[in-house]
């Protein structure tokens, strides 16, 4: 067994949580800067100029990227002979605590449906836990936002529709949503499994990095054909019309029953802050 | 571009039309959704709402080096019921992001009053632009308090004008 200390966890989050929000990645940097020069609207080029300025001002370390520096998702996956000598869930909030206040981010959790009392320190995380073999232990983190998470959606599509059908799920939803999850976004999909099993694919799908594709051959071909095809919907950054509507689409997938193929859309707004850590 | 200093004026919203780029520059108020809810039946106003210009926004904590943390706009559609209220006692202009209800639209050109949108998601950029930040009412809401800031060529563009134009029509 390897043993791990509750404060070694708490040091990851609160210093990812920070990083995540001053800090967007070179790939997604790269791909708004190709994004602008083949933006034909001025006024959209403009808006994408905004963005990279922003994230230059941010990187300074004064104010964070966005105002909305969401919640915090953990996925952890935990090898089996690892052994934390604590609370798992105690720890990583305790680093939420401590990351949102050292590093100046917004407390965005309330409490309660209805009552809706500020929690004061943005916890509690939300976090999805799975044990894997080996001896590591391996944090997927992302601080994600409010205004994109509303524009997403879970449907159950029958197996008849298909590829098709969830093409255009895909493309309504995100034409419906107009500029309210801060185009040009990220798409994650999940396919398959059940009700929850899809909304955990999609969000797992967004943390894959920028540059990859899946694996499949045919995932692949959807991700490639939604992605010109989202792009040539006139959505536009901030919803105003143009080239740029989305900057990557990402499906993770999984089997399903005979009767099912749900279909879940998670959209993610160009302030993509995510990061892993394995120790 | 346009050059708006408030308070703002029926001269200044005529001038206003879509897709043109405003800079504001004087007094402008935070409010977003729980402070919407309780300026509908406030009766003890500590700002003036004619000629007023809202900001959609709930900033970070600032840190000792500037007025304000991240400030960009939140999404409108949320206020689109609240926001008819205000119009009626003299607020002007409303700063957000995202399209808004036909409902809105047509109180909002009933009122005289113009919807403008900032770049969403370009917090630290706008905040460079607010040079002092005070809360002035509901500071138990914390990021949603209403603040009253000082701004220097707040970047905007127009997003509705009273002429019935829509920046999103064709694209939603
Ligand atoms: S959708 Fe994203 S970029 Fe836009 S305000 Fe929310 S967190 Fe910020």
């Amino acid at each position: 067994m390897r043993n791990i200390e509750p404060k070694q966890i708490t040091e990851i989050i609160k210093n990812s949580v920070i990083k995540i929000n001053y800090n967007l990645d070179n790939s997604l940097v790269k791909r708004l800067q190709e994004a602008k020069q083949n933006e034909s609207k001025s006024l959209s080029k403009s808006i994408l100029d905004d963005i990279l300025k922003n994230q230059e001002i941010a990187k300074k370390g004064n104010v964070p990227l966005c105002q909305d520096t969401g919640v915090v998702v953990v996925f952890v996956e935990i090898g089996q002979k690892i052994n934390i000598l604590g609370d798992l869930e105690t720890a990583i909030n305790e680093g939420v605590r401590q990351g949102y206040k050292e590093g100046y981010l917004r407390k965005s959790i309330v409490d309660h449906p209805f009552k809706r009392t500020n929690t004061q320190d943005n916890t509690p995380a939300i976090i999805h836990q799975r044990l894997v073999p080996g001896n590591t232990l391996k944090f997927k983190i992302a601080a994600k936002g409010g205004g994109s998470e509303n524009m997403s959606l879970v449907k159950m599509l029958t197996p008849a529709e298909g590829k098709e059908g969830v093409k255009k799920l895909v493309l309504d939803t995100i034409f419906n949503a107009g500029g309210k999850p801060c185009p040009p976004i990220i798409v994650g999909i999940g396919i398959g499994g059940n009700l929850e099993k899809s909304a955990l694919l999609a969000k797992e799908a967004l943390l894959r990095e920028l540059d990859d594709s899946s694996d499949d051959s045919d995932i692949k071909q959807l991700e490639d054909d939604l992605y010109r095809e989202i792009n040539k919907l006139g959505v536009g950054p901030m919803g105003i019309g143009g080239d740029t509507t989305c900057l990557g689409v990402k499906i993770n997938y999984f089997p399903m029953h005979i009767a099912s193929l749900p279909v879940a859309i998670n959209i993610q707004c160009h302030s993509s802050r995510h990061t892993e850590v394995t120790i | 571009m346009i050059n708006l200093t408030t308070p703002i004026t029926l001269e200044d919203i005529k001038r206003l039309k879509v897709g043109e780029k405003v800079l504001i520059s004087g007094t402008i108020y935070t409010a977003r959704d729980q402070a919407h809810i309780r300026l509908q039946n406030e009766e003890n106003l500590k700002f003036d709402l004619e000629g007023a210009v809202i900001f959609y926004v709930g900033p970070t904590p600032a840190r000792d080096n500037v007025a304000l943390g991240a400030s960009g706009p939140t999404s409108s559609y949320r206020m689109d019921d609240l926001a008819p209220n205000l119009m009626k006692r003299g607020l002007k202009l409303m700063i957000g992001k995202g399209d808004r209800s036909d409902k809105f639209i047509q109180e909002m050109i009933n009122y005289q009053s113009v919807y403008l949108i900032a770049t969403g998601g370009a917090g630290a950029l706008l905040s460079s632009r607010i040079k002092k930040s005070r809360v002035i009412m509901y500071e138990d809401l914390g990021a949603e308090a209403i603040r009253e800031l000082q701004v220097e060529e707040f970047p905007c563009f127009v997003a509705y004008d009273i002429y019935g134009n829509n920046i999103f029509k064709d694209n939603k």
